[in-house]
């Protein structure tokens, strides 16, 4: 119990203070003070109690061009890390991810179909994540087939049957891309991963999403601890092996094929934040699965403030900062399981 | 008391269990023995409830075990499969208490604190000084002693042990062994066991009643001085053993002779 509160505040303490320094820098910097200042004021019915008028010209570029921004990267931080943090809990796998998976890639061909084929005029924002969704489920599915038996031996050929899902899925996508006019440079930018120039609409898609999601994986952490012994085992200490399969499963692909639907693929999130919190807070899943919320939701911040800032004149596309950190983590993490198992 | 009827299983074309059928009273020690291949795991995951058979059925308690909802029958019946623990990251005393799920509500929280129960279990399997060692960390056989505890929390009135000492020296062998012995002795319900094992000398020595298994149809079943002849033994797996009495408990050992050995005396 003490150590959820450590955790669980330092995280949250870790996540105001990134919010408010994100949300100062930048091409016009803001100064702290106004930040904290303009959103408490904004903190609806005591917030000008709290916190006097702020300057209008800080107040626009904070709350319209920058916090749209970093709630989104914040959300979508979140889901991800909440996401793999539920795959590696039920496939006992330290490995699996959304992406490494091969189901962002499956959600991002579902959600490019939704743009490209106009389904989005047609049927209302959520047809894409509901798009992506189908699609991720599917590719999971297909994983899970190609991959066999899942047991600890096939960790790697469950990994391995996600990279080629990904490579077909990404030939997909090219060739939608490809055969599209008109919103390519869109599309392209989409999937290479961002939450720039996104509007309210897609946090308000996203939100919901990850407190339903979070709460499912919260109440069935129990079962999932369970799950570190092997699926026999939960079965004999009275876990529901299938349905808790089925429904973590189904949960975290519906959270990366919102968190796709909204920023496009944005690798190796939930490979390396809840590997960290692991490391950190231990394998308990009751509070590795919050405090990995938390932190995914920094560690997206903090990448996308990098990829805001990093280049004088340009942005570098939010997936490439993530791939660029994780793909040698994913790379450490392989190393390690082959030294541990002496091969 | 635990018991299978007519018990029959394919996986694929191949016919794993035909007709086997058996009944354990409470409190027995039971040893389901064999040779490989012949069906005993099989038999012990239908009687877990884990696998369900393509006919027969299995009484737990006098009610169907598929009658049971999950936690329900993991407060009637444990099990302990041959491979032990393996719960990366987690300390003994976290696994250990993973043992209650079976009496926790929706929240993680149970009507009476278990921490007495715990206390007793690690007193009574010395796993004190393990207690906040991380599982990946411990031997074989200290990882079999906390697979033991965790059963020992869910306060079964069934035990499955699946060729529990498969992974272990002859010391540690007995030590499990006798821990399950003395537990059955000290709880206050009668504790029914129900062991597959592959060490026919082991049953002999634990079990009060064995059933023979050999490609899935039951060849006998008794106590093991009834069990255990030469005869039988030759004909199911292939070679003939010496039978003698254990000079102290008196119970059917093996001896095993190779087929070279010269037989004068």
């Amino acid at each position: 119990m003490r150590k959820a509160w450590i955790y669980g505040g330092g995280f949250g303490l870790l996540l105001v203070v990134s919010m408010i320094i994100c949300l100062s820098i930048g091409s016009a910097r803001v100064p702290l003070g106004e930040v904290w200042g303009i959103l408490l004021h904004r903190i609806p019915g005591i917030g000008p109690h709290l916190a006097g008028e702020p300057d209008p010209a800080y107040a626009v570029i904070v709350t319209d061009v920058r916090l749209p921004r970093v709630i989104l990267a914040m959300l979508v931080g979140a889901s991800l890390a909440v996401a793999g943090a539920g795959f590696q809990a039920v496939l006992r796998n330290p490995l699996a991810d959304p992406y490494t998976l091969g189901v962002a890639s499956g959600a991002s061909a579902g959600a490019a179909f939704a743009i490209l084929s106009g389904m989005r005029l047609a049927f209302g924002m959520w047809s894409i994540p509901a798009s992506a969704f189908v699609m991720g489920l599917l590719t999971l599915l297909l994983v899970y087939t190609l991959a066999g038996r899942s047991t600890r031996k096939s960790m790697e050929t469950l990994i391995l049957a996600g990279v080629i899902v990904q490579a077909f899925f990404g030939a997909f996508v090219s060739l939608m891309v490809s055969m599209s006019r008109g919103v390519i440079n869109e599309i392209v930018f989409w999937l290479m991963g961002s939450v720039a120039l996104r509007g309210w609409e897609y946090s308000r898609l996203l939100a919901p999403l990850l407190l339903v999601v979070l709460v499912v994986l919260v109440g069935y952490s129990r079962q999932l601890n369970l799950f570190a012994m092997g699926e026999r085992h939960a079965a004999h200490m009275g876990a529901n092996v299938h349905r808790t399969k089925l429904i973590v499963l189904g949960a975290s692909t519906l959270l990366t094929a919102g968190a796709v639907s909204v920023a496009g693929t944005i690798g190796f999130v939930g490979l390396v934040v809840p590997h960290l919190i692991r490391l950190l807070a231990g394998p308990d899943n009751r509070l590795l699965i919050p405090v990995t919320a938390l932190a995914g939701a920094s560690y997206v911040l903090w990448a996308d403030t990098a990829a805001r800032l990093a280049l004088a004149n340009q942005e570098i596309p939010l997936g490439v900062v993530t791939a660029l950190l994780g793909t040698p983590f994913f790379a450490y993490l392989l190393l390690k399981r082959k030294r541990a198992s002496g091969g | 008391m635990i018991a299978g009827k007519d018990l029959s299983l394919r996986l694929g074309e191949k016919p794993v269990l035909r007709q086997v059928s058996l009944t354990v009273e409470a409190g027995c020690f039971y040893g389901i023995i064999g040779p490989n291949g012949g069906g005993k795991s099989t038999l012990l995951r239908l009687l877990s409830g884990v696998l369900a058979p393509d006919s027969g059925s299995v009484q737990i308690e006098g009610r169907e075990a598929t009658d049971y909802p999950r936690k329900e029958l993991a407060r009637k019946l444990a099990a302990l499969p041959q491979e032990g623990v393996d719960a990366p990251g987690f300390t003994v005393r976290e696994v250990l208490l993973m043992g209650r799920y079976p009496y926790q509500g929706w929240f993680g929280t149970e009507e009476n604190d278990p921490t007495p129960l715990l206390e007793q279990v690690m007193e009574r399997l010395a796993l004190h000084e393990l207690a906040d060692r991380e599982i990946d960390a411990l031997s074989g056989g200290e990882r079999q002693r906390v697979a033991l505890g965790k059963t020992m929390l869910q306060e079964p009135r069934i035990l499955l042990l699946d060729e529990p000492t498969t992974f272990l020296d002859i010391g540690h062998q007995v030590e499990l062994m006798d821990y399950i012995r003395e537990w059955q002795s000290a709880s206050a319900q009668p504790l029914t066991v129900v062991a597959v094992l592959h060490d026919l000398n082991l049953a002999a020595q634990y079990c009060d009643r064995l059933l023979l298994l050999n490609q899935g149809i039951a060849e006998g079943e008794g106590t093991p001085q009834e069990l255990l002849e030469a005869d039988r033994i030759e004909r199911v797996y292939g070679t003939r053993p010496l039978v003698l009495p254990h000079p102290v408990s008196g119970v059917p050992q093996l001896l095993l002779s190779s087929r070279h050995a010269s037989s004068t005396p």
